[in-house]
């Protein structure tokens, strides 16, 4: 394992391109903490971002493992691309050449995005800790480490969209294509959606849509906005009340497990058919 | 003596083509074999098959007697097929030392391997900045790195110029001379001729022939004929049953042998009946005019 661990690693390292992405995600992952610096003072109106309560334990979490989700599309250049660029240089058929077998392959291409994940948990782990404990109200223990479950579903959402790209780049094998094909899937999806809430009984668009790949990944974590009590108190002075679950579920989990162990079998048995 | 690779009815269709037909042949230690047969004959297909990268549609194949799996097996074989393959963006120290990784030797023969192809001082530069020749060469460097039981080169010369192509030749004279068995795909004869002691050869994915290049037909040569009178020889030529068939050409006259004859008891035979040659040459069938004769009986 660490043997094909350190395979992909000289590969994406010694490349200037991928390199440069690896490092401008984990700056930008870093930069959430900017947004603590967001500081209004214009005369009468006064405000500060992380005085609104975005950095308290348990919250903090939930709204950090949110942001950062964002950025995952940086990690999905490199994948995509790492999985192409085998195809394009034909280092693919050298590296079967060389003794690596079809299985080895993809494992060691899985274990990357599965170490991509762990690394951005880790360090969003990290990130959040820090800024909670300077801003957060509450710095009791067991506040500070409840509501961890969405980390796990911080890890589990990457696992399954790298596993989407890595996907993609073998069956488009070409990063372009594949990247423009996750963007029409996107909207395949949501013209899927629409199209079944318009014909479809009530609740059937919302029951399918819950199972699509993409949508199944962002159900993981909700949006956390209308969940702040600054805008909950807003919200409730306009008469106006928001009644969501913003909680991880253990199906929603297992779906995107699904397709995740679906898009690695999917690949291998891709790349076992294809002569090359 | 040991089997390398043994190749068992193997055949290959791409939709309505088939690639390779029922194609059986063995590879022994110690040998340095050429595949040969036209552009499309199959050789690739062949390889690439054994070499883990095209699926086989029927057949078997198997490596060192059968003990290993093939990705295994393939960690001792060193193979070049067609284009060199390395990551463009990586100097040629560093792609040699992942593939050492890849094959799981430690990396301390890369400076070695380089040396030996003369790449030593381009070691830091960039593979995509490296010419066609020392893409080539690098891609035997790296062949080479786990001193492998078997090279397996497919095209080892193809677009190189003639300094290359010497280059390349000098280095597989080299490595056979050190005892590796080779595998040599070629549609140059001459290149098979001058370095290799079996060959196989392929039509159309069928095999035609597969053994030693000097048993490759029941041959005994054929003498290379001129004198005043050509005409005159060509009667007596034809009306002597030891000679299966007489061609001329430019005053050239080409006699083959159906049984052993040689040059002296010819000369003293003609001289015997009347005729002095001008010009006598006894000569074998070069691989090039044995490899015709074969692809054409097939062919009628």
């Amino acid at each position: 394992m660490l043997r094909l661990l350190q395979i992909e690693f000289i590969k994406l390292w010694t490349n200037r391109a991928s390199k440069f992405l690896i490092i401008s995600y984990f700056v930008l992952l870093t930069l959430i903490s900017l947004i603590a610096a967001i500081k209004f003072d214009i005369g009468p109106i006064k405000f500060h971002l992380a005085e609104l309560g975005i950095f308290n334990f348990p919250y903090i979490w939930h709204f950090n493992t949110f942001v950062a989700a964002i950025f995952k599309l940086f990690l999905a250049v490199v994948i995509v691309s790492m999985m192409a660029n085998e195809y394009s240089n034909k280092t693919l058929k050298q590296n079967l050449i060389d003794g690596l077998s079809k299985k080895e392959f993809i494992y060691s291409k899985f274990l990357t995005v599965v170490s991509f994940a762990f690394i951005s948990t880790v360090f969003i782990f990290v990130v959040s800790l820090i800024l909670g404990l300077i801003y957060s109200d509450f710095n009791e223990p067991s506040i500070i480490f409840s509501d961890l479950e969405y980390l796990i579903a911080f890890f589990i959402k990457l696992v399954g969209f790298f596993s989407f790209c890595l996907f993609l780049g073998i069956l488009v094998k070409r990063s372009a294509f594949a990247l423009g094909f996750l963007i029409f899937w996107q909207i395949v999806e949501g013209i899927t959606f629409g199209l079944l809430k318009w014909k479809a009984a009530d609740g059937v668009a919302e029951a399918v849509f819950r199972f699509m790949p993409l949508n199944s990944m962002a159900n993981l974590i909700k949006e956390p906005g209308s969940r702040l009590s600054a805008v909950k108190s807003v919200a409730n002075q306009i008469g106006e009340e928001f009644n969501k679950d913003y909680s991880v579920h253990w199906y929603e989990i297992m779906i995107v497990l699904g397709w995740t162990a679906l898009f690695i079998y999917m690949s291998y048995s891709l790349l076992k058919k294809r002569d090359l | 003596m040991e089997t390398i690779l043994t190749i068992e009815n193997l055949t290959k269709k791409f939709g309505y083509l088939t690639a390779v037909k029922d194609l059986s042949f063995t590879i022994e230690k110690g040998n340095v074999y050429g595949i040969l047969g036209p552009n499309g004959s199959g050789k690739s297909t062949t390889l690439g098959i054994v070499l883990n990268v095209v699926n086989r549609t029927a057949g078997n194949f198997s490596w060192f007697d059968g003990q290993i799996s093939t990705h295994e097996a393939l960690k001792k074989v060193g193979a070049i097929i067609e284009r060199p393959n390395f990551y463009p963006y990586m100097t040629a120290e560093k792609n040699l030392q992942l593939v050492c990784k890849i094959k799981g030797v430690s990396s301390d023969k890369v400076n070695e391997k380089l040396e030996l192809v003369g790449l030593i001082d381009r070691k830091d530069s960039k593979f995509r900045t490296f010419s066609l020749g020392m893409k080539q060469r690098l891609a035997i460097a790296s062949a080479l790195l786990n001193d492998p039981e078997i090279l397996i080169l497919d095209e080892p010369t193809n677009g190189l110029d003639p300094q290359g192509i010497h280059q390349i030749r000098e280095l597989i004279k080299k490595i056979a001379a050190a005892g590796t068995t080779i595998l040599l795909a070629s549609h140059l004869l001459d290149e098979v001729e001058k370095v290799c002691s079996h060959v196989v050869i392929l039509r159309k994915g069928v095999k035609l022939y597969s053994g030693r290049v000097d048993e490759m037909i029941a041959s005994h040569g054929f003498f290379e004929l001129k004198c005043e009178d050509n005409e005159k020889l060509v009667s007596q030529l034809e009306s002597n049953p030891i000679f299966r068939k007489i061609s001329s050409d430019n005053g050239l006259i080409t006699a083959f042998l159906n049984e052993p004859l040689d040059a002296k008891e010819f000369n003293k035979m003609m001289f015997d009946q009347g005729i002095v040659l001008s010009h006598l040459v006894k000569r074998k069938e070069s691989l090039e005019e044995q490899f015709l004769t074969l692809t054409e009986n097939q062919s009628n």
